[in-house]
């Protein structure tokens, strides 16, 4: 266990990382271990996470070590897409029992190793770690050891239990378990000047396909996709990779920036979700290439392709410009990627009218704002009826959103878009981005809205429970504005800091009190974000605020 | 008279089996304003969640007590506690399920005391109802959490009656096994009011998951059966069990309120609801009614119809014990042979199957035996859809989860017409692959290859 809480320790002072570079040393020793909220929350573990990483290495046998609910309740459940071999479709799992709980689980998970290789003989077995293995002390460093010696092949352990933290510390402990003992240990048959990883991206739906076609014509190849479509060989050979990118979402900085400083393999970040942020990448990974050596024609080819694929994206496009005047959009992801998608859609002229940021940071913000203008509508927590509240307050047309909130705008009988893992389209690229044009006109159009919006003949009209949830919403919110005591007192009780449960109220009187103008002396007076650090963007914006408004009395 | 083996590979591949505490999350879910909390790591329940959103396509209500690496060493009962508040002050529920996990379970929390200290000292939740059940993922499967579960209910929940006189024998509970869907529970309820009765199902998922609109944003299940409900269960007259994982909570209510039961292991099938409806017109004191016995007729003209198709075929089931029994009893009655019996854990039915081994195991499993025993039809849930697409057999997918077919909340197998329709589903998807497949020419003739099931009617 101890190289394991070294190995997060590592990962929290990833450099490379914007949200911990923005915390305090002790805060970032906390890391990403943060308190979660019993009975307020449920997002994955940190193995859903590196399975997630992980999983679509497609040769990879994928060996959970853990009782059923580990793997049982969930394999199988993401729609990442192969070019070739389906093993990691395939769920391998000790599904350990009482008796291995009491004696230990180390004899079963060696011999599920070996039933693997004998059964189907991948070229590398991942094993990944669970909570009760984990509690129990089985060793998985030393079983994969002891494999590997004995079956002579690689066995690799990813040592991510759920509960030292969550989903995207699963993501970097992945990271880690492949710099640790994948890359760098095969070579590749030959290498090229035009040898490029991208480091994230899972291929879901087979997204990568939609961009890989412009990078072939270009003659760029992808040496390793970490670790949509991949490969373990080309994994563990991609440090001869000449120049990397890394897609937007930060889940795997620390394998790229680990591999430009063991290696000396530049990364950029970049982004294949709108017309724009295509071109962009591709401009930038050409001029990557050429500074490593490739011949600085390459960059003339890139812009060529860019021109024919933008022009010919436009033209998509623009058909349905006339069908989109008007039209607004709710959107509510897990936030990281929000930006990103918000530039796409309104290259389609369509209005946004609201964007969800839980997760994303100061920077993210920021080219939101940039994106949207400055009182972009920015939603932090929301629960189901303000969501609702929010498409209708906003007459948004149609929200798109993560399966989670879905049932949401169905039930309110709204449009509704899966933007998320679960999406059975693949949006990136220039193609990307049509079919995401076409699939909201679709959803825009459908005739079915009509339909459901009908009221039942026995229904009197207004009377559903829509407008019942509408009434009630606004009785509450017209005695708020009555009672100015009262909606104070709203205001003050909302939450800033949901790990370590600070109202803003607390933190406003904190402030004045001690004359606070820091994160860090917020968090020693108030002990908000001491917990994942997610509410430090907040208490900046609530210092700023605070800052210009006693200004402002100064002034008078 | 079916043996019944254990599979010995030390690794799972391509797991039949889910976990016992989601299995008691789900039945949880058939109360109404209930919360249902799953005492471990965040991650057992966020796997639980998405499962069932994909499979009943709906909002799914289900909390973790988050517990922390340092939690689950130290003990979770800050946890239990602040999870207990939490939703108590966010979703004021009518009821909170907690269910224990493997984490939870290695450590040895002690839930019941625990809420015992957290009810002392919150005086907000003394008396709101709280039911735990222990489900380490370590032993048993889907199916004994949700029989642990609702047997857990019973004896907690139900209130013994004051005297024998109080009985009404017009209530009638109904205990069903998680093989039911929301359909069956649907069309239970209509059957026993037609013949004058008054059911009351625990749990009630046709009420709380049956994909209909809710009234309000509850972030609790919207429907199912009320606490209020559960606690006069023991007036009914009689109670119904369906499924032989019921027998338990049957008899924990028997024990407790002297409610007489009556077991149906299976209500799919011709014998089940003749047993079914003999069973209601003796205590109804009313005689079937005449929709009944024209339903009875229409299934069996569909028996006979299908028996064409199904006579037979080699079947390779993959389901838990039993919904296992439901469909390959089903099946072997129009003619299919049991070839290849996969299932989860141990059920009295198993010995009782059409079958001469019984394997609890995996998909691999099946897919092994159903390829080593040629076998021409497989019937288990979404996750066989590979390996019957290796073997080229066709597959009819049945049971949790159901994440790549609409429908599956409402698809039918109790009384006449669900045994109808399935026998016409199954049919017409055998007809479908004979004509996409299967078709003769010339060739396959000659080669004596033949179509399939031209060979299986020698
Ligand atoms: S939290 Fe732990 S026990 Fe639960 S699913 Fe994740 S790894 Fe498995």
């Amino acid at each position: 266990m101890s190289s394991l809480s070294a190995t997060i320790q590592d990962v929290f002072n990833e450099p490379g990382c914007g949200k911990n570079a923005n915390k305090s040393e002790a805060e970032r020793k906390k890391g990403c271990t943060k308190q979660l909220q019993p009975g307020g929350a449920a997002g994955g573990c940190a193995f859903d996470g590196a399975k997630i990483a992980l999983q679509p290495l497609t040769d990879v046998a994928h060996l959970v070590h853990g009782p059923i609910a580990c793997e049982g309740n969930s394999w199988d459940n993401r729609g990442a897409k192969s070019s070739g071999s389906n093993l990691w479709r395939t769920g391998f799992t000790t599904d350990i029992n009482e008796t291995d709980v009491v004696f230990g689980g180390e004899k079963r998970l060696f011999k599920s190793i070996r039933e693997i290789i004998e059964k189907y003989d991948p070229p590398a077995i991942f094993v990944y770690q669970t909570c009760v293995p984990a509690m129990i002390g089985d060793d998985i460093d030393a079983v994969c050891k002891a494999a590997r010696e004995k079956f002579n092949k690689p066995v690799i352990p990813i040592n991510s239990p759920g509960f030292v933290g969550p989903k995207n510390l699963g993501n970097k402990l992945a990271g880690e378990a492949l710099l640790q003992h994948v890359i760098g240990t095969e070579e590749p048959e030959y290498t090229t000047p035009y040898d490029l990883n991208i480091i994230g991206e899972y291929n879901l739906s087979g997204e990568l396909w939609q961009v890989k076609p412009l990078l072939d014509e270009l003659g760029i190849r992808i040496m390793a996709c970490i670790s949509g479509d991949g490969k373990y060989k080309e994994v563990a050979s991609s440090h001869r990779a000449k120049a990397a990118m890394m897609v937007c979402s930060k889940a795997m900085i620390n394998v790229a920036r680990k591999m430009e400083e063991r290696y000396g393999i530049p990364f950029f970040e970049g982004s294949f979700y709108g017309i724009e942020d295509s071109s962009d990448s591709l401009r930038e990974i050409a001029r990557m290439l050429i500074e490593r050596g490739a011949p600085a024609e390459l960059m003339d080819r890139t812009e060529a392709l860019i021109a024919r694929e933008e022009a010919k994206a436009w033209a998509a496009i623009a058909k349905y410009k006339p069908r989109f005047e008007g039209k607004k959009v709710l959107l509510i992801t897990g936030g990281v990627k929000s930006w990103s998608v918000v530039a796409a859609l309104q290259e389609a002229g369509l209005e946004l009218v609201g964007t969800s940021v839980k997760k994303s940071t100061k920077e993210d913000k920021e080219r939101i704002k940039e994106l949207m203008g400055q009182d972009a509508h920015m939603i932090e927590d929301m629960t189901p009826r303000e969501m609702y509240k929010m498409l209708k307050d906003a007459r948004a047309d149609i929200m798109l959103s993560g399966g989670r909130s879905q049932f949401i705008a169905l039930k309110a009988s709204m449009p509704w878009l899966d933007i998320n893992q679960e999406r059975h389209h693949a949006y990136m690229g220039y193609v990307g981005m049509v079919k995401l044009v076409e699939e909201i006109d679709k959803a825009l159009y459908n005739p079915v809205w009509a339909q459901v919006r009908k009221p039942a003949p026995w229904e009197k009209s207004g009377d559903n429970w829509q407008s019942r949830a509408m009434a009630q919403a606004e009785a509450e919110a017209a005695a708020l504005a009555a009672d100015p005591v009262k909606a104070e007192e709203v205001r003050r009780a909302k939450k800033i800091c949901n790990c370590k449960s600070v109202e803003l109220g607390v933190i406003e009187d904190a402030i004045l009190a001690n004359n606070l103008s820091t994160v860090e002396g917020v968090r020693d007076a108030t002990n908000a974000s001491g917990g994942c650090g997610a509410c430090a963007v907040r208490i900046e914006e609530i210092l700023a605020q605070m800052v210009s408004a006693s200004h402002a009395i100064a002034a008078e | 008279m079916a043996t019944v083996t254990v599979s010995k590979k030390a690794c799972s591949v391509n797991p039949l089996k889910m976990s016992q505490p989601i299995g008691g999350a789900l039945a949880f879910m058939g109360l109404r304003g209930a919360m249902p909390l799953l005492h471990g790591s965040q991650g057992c329940t966020s796997f639980g969640l998405v499962l069932f959103t994909r499979h009943f396509k709906e909002a799914i209500p289900m909390q973790t007590t988050a517990m922390s690496e340092v939690a689950t060493v130290l003990g979770g009962y800050d946890n239990v506690e602040q999870a207990v508040l939490n939703i108590y002050n966010r979703t004021k529920p009518e009821i909170i399920g907690i269910c224990s996990t493997g984490v939870t379970e290695t450590k040895g929390d002690d839930v019941d005391g625990y809420i015992k200290t957290i009810r002392e000292k919150n005086a907000a939740v003394a008396h709101l109802p709280i039911v735990y059940v222990s489900t380490p993922d370590f032993k048993d499967a889907f199916q004994d959490g949700w029989e642990k579960t609702v047997t857990r209910i019973v004896e907690t929940m139900v209130e013994a009656p004051k005297s024998a006189a109080r009985r009404d024998p017009t209530k009638i509970n109904v205990l069903p096994g998680c093989h039911l869907t929301p359909g069956d529970l649907d069309e239970l309820r209509t059957i026993i009011e037609d013949f004058g009765l008054e059911p009351t199902f625990l749990p009630d998922l046709a009420g709380s998951l049956d994909g209909h609109i809710p009234d309000d944003f509850t972030p609790t299940t919207i429907g199912g059966v009320g606490v209020e409900e559960i606690s006069m269960m023991g007036q009914a007259g009689w109670t119904i069990a369906i499924g032989a994982q019921m027998r338990r909570a049957a008899e924990a209510m028997e024990k407790k309120t002297g409610v007489p039961f009556r077991m149906f292991e299976r209500l799919c099938g011709l014998e089940a609801n003749d047993a079914l409806m003999a069973f209601l017109t003796e205590i109804s004191g009313r005689p079937a009614p005449m929709k009944y016995r024209r339903q009875r007729g229409q299934l069996v003209d569909a028996m006979l119809d299908g028996h064409f198709h199904i006579g037979g075929r080699k079947l390779a089931v993959g389901a838990e014990p039993d919904l296992l029994n439901e469909i390959g009893g089903l099946l072997t009655e129009i003619g299919a042979q049991l070839h290849v019996a996969v299932t989860t854990t141990q059920s009295p039915v198993l010995e009782r199957l059409p079958t001469e081994e019984v394997l609890i195991g995996d998909l691999e499993d099946l897919e092994n035996l159903a390829k080593a025993k040629d076998c021409d039809l497989m019937v288990t849930h979404s996750h066989g859809r590979q390996a019957a697409s290796r073997l080229k057999i066709p597959f009819f997918r049945m049971g949790i989860p159901m994440f790549d077919r609409l429908g599956g909340g409402h698809q039918l197998m109790v009384g006449y017409r669900g045994g109808r329709d399935l026998i016409f589903d199954i049919c017409n998807l055998l007809m479908a692959d004979h004509e996409d497949n299967h078709e003769p020419t010339p060739d396959s003739w000659r080669d004596g290859v033949g179509p399939s099931h031209a060979a299986t009617s020698h």
